[in-house]
C-alpha cells in the first residue's frame, strides 16, 4: 500500500499512473483557481489607486475588523484538519461536530463581510463607484461566494454522514472538501495582506 | 510504473496536537502582520515583511493542513504551476500595461 494513501487513510486507489484521479482532478481545480483569483488581484493592483472622487482604501477599510474575520477563517482552517483527522481515526460523531464548526466559523467570516460591504455602501463605495472600489466588491464578493460554497458542501458531508450516506472510505469526502476549504483560506491570506495591509 | 515519489511515512502524519500547534503559529504570524501595520518606524520595510509573513501562512498551510507536504510530488507540481501561470498573467498583464503608457486605463462607465 503506497504510503501517500495509507497516510490519509484511504484505499489504495487502482490507476494506471498510481495516483488518486479524485485528489489530482481537486489539485487540477485548485491549480485553476490560482488563475482565476490571480487575475482578480492582479486586476485589483492595476486599479487599486484609481478612485476617482470616490472613498479611497484609507477611508473606508477597518483593519482591526478585518483582522478578527481573517483570525476566524484561519481557525476554521484548524478544526477542518481536525475534522478529517477525527474521521481518520474512526470517529464521525467528532467529525460531524468539527465539521459543524467549520461550517459556523465559514458563516460567521460570510456574515463579516456582508458586514464590512454594507458599511462600505453606506460610506459611499458601491461597486460602480470607481475602478478600485470594483476592483474590490469582485475580488471579496467571489472570495466570499467561494466560502459559502464550502459553508454548503460541509454542511452536505455533516448530513450524508448523519444519514450514513457517506459510504465505506468515508474520509474521502472530508479530504476534498477539506482540500477545498482550505484553499479558500490561503486566498484569503493573500488577499488579507495585498488589498488590507499593504498600503 | 514507478510510483510517484512519497516524501514522508505514515509514522510522520501530524495529529492533532501538531495542527493546533501550526494555528497557533497562524495566529501568531497573523498578529505580528496586523501589529507592524500600526508601528510607525517600520513603514520601510512594511511592504516586504508583510510579503514574507504572508508567504510563511500560505506555505504552512498548504504544506501541513492541505497534506501537500505528505502527499506525492504531482500534485505538488499541479499546484505549483498553476500558481507559476499566475504570476506570469500579472506579468503579461503588467507588461501591456506599461507598453501602452504605464498607468492602467479606467474601464469605461467608471470614475477615476
Amino acid at each position: 500500500m503506497s504510503a501517500t494513501h495509507a497516510a490519509h487513510g484511504g484505499p489504495e486507489p487502482h490507476t494506471s499512473t498510481g495516483v488518486d484521479n479524485v485528489k489530482m482532478a481537486m489539485w487540477t481545480f485548485l491549480g485553476s483557481e490560482c488563475l482565476f483569483f490571480g487575475s482578480l488581484i492582479s486586476t485589483y493592483l492595476l486599479y487599486h489607486d484609481k478612485t476617482g472622487s470616490g472613498p479611497t482604501s484609507a477611508d473606508v477599510y477597518d483593519i482591526p475588523f478585518t483582522s478578527i474575520s481573517s483570525f476566524v477563517l484561519l481557525m476554521s482552517s484548524l478544526t477542518m484538519v481536525l475534522a478529517l483527522s477525527s474521521i481518520q481515526q474512526g470517529n464521525p460523531r467528532a467529525m460531524r461536530i468539527w465539521l459543524t464548526a467549520t461550517a459556523f466559523l465559514g458563516l460567521t467570516f460570510v456574515g463579516g463581510q456582508i458586514f464590512e460591504f454594507t458599511t462600505f455602501v453606506e460610506e459611499g463605495l458601491t461597486l460602480q463607484t470607481s475602478p478600485f472600489s470594483s476592483a474590490f466588491f469582485v475580488l471579496t464578493g467571489f472570495h466570499g461566494a467561494h466560502v459559502t460554497i464550502g459553508v454548503l458542501m460541509l454542511l452536505g458531508v455533516v448530513a450524508m454522514s448523519s444519514f450514513g450516506r457517506l459510504g465505506p472510505d468515508s474520509a474521502r469526502p472530508v479530504e476534498m472538501v477539506g482540500l477545498y476549504w482550505h484553499f479558500v483560506d490561503v486566498v484569503w491570506i493573500v488577499i488579507f495582506t495585498v488589498v488590507y495591509l499593504i498600503p | 510504473m514507478s510510483s510517484p515519489e512519497v516524501h514522508h511515512e505514515e509514522g510522520n502524519h501530524p495529529g492533532p496536537a501538531q495542527y493546533v500547534r501550526i494555528a497557533v503559529i497562524l495566529f501568531a504570524i497573523t498578529v505580528i502582520e496586523v501589529a507592524i501595520y500600526y508601528i510607525e518606524p517600520l513603514q520601510d520595510v512594511l511592504v516586504p515583511m508583510l510579503i514574507v509573513f504572508s508567504l510563511l501562512k500560505f506555505v504552512l498551510v498548504v504544506l501541513w493542513f492541505m497534506h501537500l507536504r505528505f502527499d506525492t510530488r504531482v500534485f505538488t507540481w499541479v499546484f505549483v504551476s498553476g500558481i507559476v501561470l499566475t504570476f506570469s498573467v500579472f506579468a503579461v498583464v503588467l507588461l501591456t500595461f506599461f507598453l501602452q503608457g504605464g498607468a492602467a486605463p479606467s474601464p469605461p462607465g467608471l470614475g477615476g
